[in-house]
């Protein structure tokens, strides 16, 4: 049995072992609602305050501006349709990227079908945005940004302090999703400027099904789901206590551990990149050289589509993730990469692996000696190879 | 998603390749859906002794070219002709309803490569009646 190597971490991340054994006591032991007055829910509420704390020193924010969630496509749509619902009054106007997430750009097209505008901003080449044409988007009724902090697919870093600086100077609030990028930089949302943030407990090694929101004290934002106490009358339901202490544990160690953990994913993402740059022709990097998250290597192989690739890929033991069409379940490559500029033929053919904690170099070297064969073999098939015509 | 058939002529395609100086070629699709097919035709004595093809797609795409000239090799043309889109995902035992348009594509392919042929030796096929090059399915998703 061939040994299998996971280089989907974007995708999600496996639960570390101490994460686990956190969470296991607040199943049965500490069952506790939080909300209840006796013992066993003073006992989860006490959990549930650490752990909102926990969560609050991680991005040098307050105890009380964080807001627990399902994971990070809620904390997405509660940030755009409660900022631009609840404040009708200052604007009907917001400005995002076209790169971001679906759980971003899903909810601002359902804004427009209600008659709000929208802007999306256009990227580069390298995925970045120009802070020229977000300065030019904004209108006297703009009321929202949202900006993702890290892309899902190509990796690309936004220049979210500048953009947190013209926002403020602006009075509009500002939102990013930073579900790739919590865990894997440094994030201070003070120093940032940053009014809202979506995170996820799954991508930072954490269970599934938790995620966080934070809102800067006196943000005006409609509840995202009413019907009970908790989380301040604005996310009503019952908190599920396994899985916030899962997140605040995986939290907890991710920022402890991040100053190592980018150093040496960076050193493995380079390592891989050139690998496959050097010793495979016709390929591309896709998303910015530098200005990138430490464990995403986006490659396009031209002439080969990236479904065949991916299970040519994992039948030789290594996960990975594409934007072709044939992986989206739609017509066209992923927005991402049309974004970027590319041809529907390049985005075709590209290739996300995302490294982790536990992908060693002995992997990279892996992936990068099984990647040559398989994309010759798929060429030699492919009419579209100069050497087959 | 897909059954071990499909997986099969994906990971070990048959014919895969070109035929020097065919006697028919035909290639449909384009990059920007992201499946493209070309089939070569060998035929002698109204018989295709011969069938290869090159695929730039995803893996059903590959399996449903794989499959189809399995399925050609031997046959008459006009045995061939009658081959539809339906006969190719049921020979590979199934194909997930959004890979269906695949083998749309495979038969368009091998009947573009007859019509080739027959464009090319003035020959016409009771099964190439309204046949019209220009005029193919849409075989997007």
């Amino acid at each position: 049995m061939t040994k299998r190597i996971y280089m989907d971490y974007s995708a999600t991340t496996p639960v570390k072992k101490e994460v686990v054994d956190a969470m296991i006591p607040f199943f049965s032991e500490t069952f506790g609602n939080a909300s209840s007055p006796h013992y066993f829910g003073r006992e989860a509420k006490k959990v549930l305050m650490k752990a909102r704390d926990t969560i609050a020193e991680t991005l040098n924010a307050k105890s009380d501006e964080i807001y627990f969630t399902a994971g990070g496509t809620e904390s997405d749509n509660w940030a755009i349709r409660g900022a631009m619902t609840f404040i009708k009054t200052k604007g009907k106007h917001m400005i995002t990227t076209t790169i971001e997430h679906h759980g971003v750009l899903h909810p601002a097209e359902a804004l427009e079908k209600e008659g709000y505008d929208v802007t999306y901003l256009p990227v580069d080449e390298n995925g970045l945005i120009r802070l020229e044409d977000l300065k030019a988007a904004i209108r006297p009724d703009t009321a929202l940004i949202s900006i993702m902090f890290i892309n899902n697919e190509i990796g690309t870093m936004q220049p979210i302090k500048e953009i947190g600086e013209i926002a403020k100077a602006h009075n509009i609030i500002f939102h990013t999703d930073a579900v790739q990028a919590y865990g894997n930089v440094k994030i201070d949302v003070e120093e940032l400027n940053i009014d809202m943030l979506s995170i996820s407990s799954h991508k930072i090694y954490g269970p599934k099904g938790v995620g966080a929101l934070y809102m800067r004290k006196g943000t005006p934002v409609a509840p995202f789901m009413i019907g009970g106490a908790q989380e301040k009358k604005r996310r009503a339901g019952t908190e599920n206590m396994p899985g916030i202490v899962g997140f605040a544990k995986a939290a907890e160690i991710a920022h402890a551990q991040l100053e190592d953990h980018i150093e040496r994913l960076t050193k493995l993402r380079d390592r891989l990149i050139k690998g496959l740059l050097e010793k495979i022709d016709y390929t591309r990097l896709n998303g910015h050289p530098t200005k990138r998250h430490p464990g995403n290597v986006n490659i396009s192989f031209e002439f080969i589509e990236g479904e065949a690739l991916l299970l040519m890929l994992d039948h030789q033991g290594i996960a990975g993730s594409s934007g072709s069409a044939c992986t989206s379940g739609s017509l066209d490559p992923s927005h991402v990469l049309m974004g970027i500029g590319l041809t529907h033929e390049i985005a075709h053919g590209s290739l996300r692996l995302s490294l982790g904690d536990f992908t060693t170099e002995e992997d990279v070297d892996t992936a990068i000696e099984k990647l040559i064969p398989i994309v010759q073999r798929l060429r030699e098939m492919s009419p579209l190879y100069p050497a087959n015509n | 998603m897909y059954n071990d058939k499909v997986m099969d002529h994906f990971l070990n395609p048959r014919n895969a390749g070109e035929i020097d100086n065919a006697d028919g070629v035909g290639e449909v699709g384009n990059a920007k859906c992201g499946d493209i097919m070309r089939m070569y035709v060998r035929i002698e004595n109204d018989i295709l002794v011969d069938v290869k093809f090159r695929t730039f797609g995803c893996g059903s795409a590959i399996a449903a070219s794989s499959i189809s000239t399995e399925m050609l090799i031997g046959k008459t043309v006009d045995e061939a002709l009658e081959i539809t889109n339906q006969d190719v995902v049921d020979e590979l035992g199934g194909l997930p309803v959004v890979k269906v348009h695949c083998s749309v594509l495979a038969e368009q392919a091998f009947k573009m490569a007859i019509y080739d042929y027959a464009q090319k030796n003035n020959k016409t096929y009771k099964g190439l009646e309204g046949f019209d090059p220009d005029d193919l399915e849409d075989h997007h998703h």
